[in-house]
């Protein structure tokens, strides 16, 4: 299977139709490949679709034009082959830890025993030994992202879709939770689509870097962003460095017009409201 | 301490009830001692009176409350998730809303007759529009991003219905709830006192009319104290089944 692609996504153009106002063009003809195994960030400014685009290969919205295949298969709807990590973790609040990672082991249906030391095995990876009884709400938010990732690699799927997890967290847990998103990834290496609009967290992360144009979002171009090693010093280093310049003159311009559309926008809301 | 204090004002209220009728301050037949009332009381749990109608009203009570819980929170939740029954139904329950359901007393006397049914028929439907407002609202709240989630673990439509859309929504549902209990004891009792031959509303009205005071205002205590305690031990139950929340 290897150098073949694991998701293909080809020709894709997504419209989002609000309840009330205009039809807006959120992704114009994205086609992107991604290889097994491969970590590749989407990197583009807020508002530009790269979401969108995860939720489209997710299954969690319908594909209109184009088409997504995983794994040789269009995708239709959402499925245990792909797990996703949401920004704002998406706990089940009225579920403990430990319920909440056991849930998507229920719907599998493994035996009780295999998902109770399953579940445990987990707990103890992402360091949550301890607060498996305790409810989201009583959690930090590092905790409770923790407690997110672990339920999505518990139940082990091929392809792991992450929108923009950390984003939520302070930039202290931030960097403690990239490095360990790291470290379980070479554990147990997964196809990681990782959506985000900062550019070092990419660079840091990733293998590979899509970089999304303001809307309506094409992939403007493809950065490779292998290093022979990922330690934490690694961002202090000049190939590092060199490599987050390149990408964010990339983003900038983007950014820039992201803005521009953002007070356009405001602008036409303003005299009908 | 606080939790004692707070019942300060019903033994204030209850001493100054039982001065002012002792003092005559006040026609003692229309507001007879409170003691005498207690009396009566006891009488009227000794005779059998109040437990056989009490438990009339409580059997229609609790039926009508129960469909209007099942009833509700269904079509609620139902109407949250399939477009084509919200522009339906939601019309008629804005429709339905403001209407005082005790107009709705002679309605289903005419329908069912004076028994049970009416009463039960009644409750159901005045009990229901808060229900199914509150499943509505709170299912219609749910996050996205945890429906997705559940489908994304493998739960198929129905069961992410029950293990997403149903939790999420229960907060709002059971103050709908808790707002069709207190509205099930007035529907119950005006029916009674209006048509029926049993019940707390049937044995008020009989007890007033043949002058009985002491036994109508025993009567009437009993009832509220019915629909506090009621109200009491239900809020105490949501707080246990919402003790996942902050």
């Amino acid at each position: 299977m290897d150098g073949q692609s694991q998701i293909i996504i080809e020709r894709v153009n997504h419209t989002y139709r609000p309840p009330r106002g205009r039809p807006v063009l959120a992704l114009s003809d994205v086609s992107l490949d991604v290889r097994p195994r491969e970590f590749l960030a989407l990197l583009g400014p807020s508002g530009c679709g790269k979401s969108t685009l995860l939720y489209l290969v997710g299954g969690f919205l319908p594909t209109e034009t184009g088409r997504i295949v995983v794994k040789g298969k269009p995708v239709t709807a959402p499925g245990p082959d792909r797990g996703i990590v949401f920004q704002h973790f998406a706990l089940f609040p009225w579920k403990s830890v430990r319920a909440n990672i056991l849930y998507g082991l229920e719907r599998q249906r493994m035996p009780r025993a295999e998902r109770e030391r399953r579940a445990q095995a987990f707990i103890d990876l992402v360091g949550l030994s301890g607060f498996e009884d305790s409810y989201p709400s009583q959690l930090s938010g590092g905790m409770k992202q923790r407690t997110a990732i672990a339920r999505t690699l518990a139940f082990d799927p091929d392809i792991l879709l992450m929108d923009e997890p950390f984003g939520a967290l302070d930039a202290q847990t931030r960097a403690l939770m990239q490095t360990e998103l790291l470290n379980i990834w070479k554990r147990t290496p997964k196809t990681v689509i990782f959506v985000t609009h900062d550019v070092q967290e990419a660079v840091y992360l990733a293998e590979r870097v899509a970089v999304m144009s303001a809307r309506p979002g094409r992939i403007k171009a493809i950065i490779e962003t292998k290093f022979d090693d990922r330690d934490p010093g690694l961002t202090r280093s000049k190939e590092f460095v060199e490599k987050v310049d390149e990408l964010w003159n990339l983003v900038r311009e983007e950014a820039i017009k992201a803005q521009s559309i953002k007070a356009q926008e405001n602008q036409e809301k303003k005299p009908s409201s | 301490m606080r939790a004692t204090l707070s019942y300060l004002p019903l033994v204030l209220l209850a001493v100054a009830w039982e001065a002012i009728a002792r003092l005559n301050l006040v026609d003692s037949s229309a507001l007879p001692p409170l003691s005498k009332v207690g009396l009566a009381w006891v009488d009227l749990i000794r005779g059998g009176e109040l437990v056989n109608n009490g438990a009339a009203s409580l059997y229609r009570g609790s039926v009508g409350l129960l469909l209007a819980v099942l009833g509700g929170g269904g079509l609620g939740l139902c109407m949250a998730r399939w477009r084509l029954l919200d522009v339906f139904v939601n019309p008629l329950v804005e429709l339905f809303y403001p209407l005082p359901k005790s107009a709705l007393i002679p309605v289903t006397v005419l329908w069912l007759g004076f028994g049970d049914g009416s009463k039960i028929l009644l409750i159901f439907l005045g009990c229901m529009i808060p229900v199914t407002i509150g499943a509505y609202n709170g299912a219609r709240g749910s996050d996205h991003a945890l429906v997705w989630s559940a489908r994304s673990m493998g739960a198929n439509r129905l069961r992410m219905m029950w293990d997403v859309v149903v939790p999420s929504a229960l907060p709002e549902l059971l103050n709908g709830i808790r707002t069709a209990l207190a509205l099930a004891f007035i529907l119950l009792v005006s029916s009674e006192l209006i048509v029926s031959q049993q019940g707390f509303g049937y044995l008020i009205g009989y007890l007033g009319s043949t002058g009985s005071y002491e036994g109508m205002y025993a009567v009437v205590l009993t009832v509220a104290f019915l629909g506090f305690a009621a109200d009491r031990i239900y809020q105490l139950f949501i707080q246990w089944l919402l003790r996942w929340r902050d």
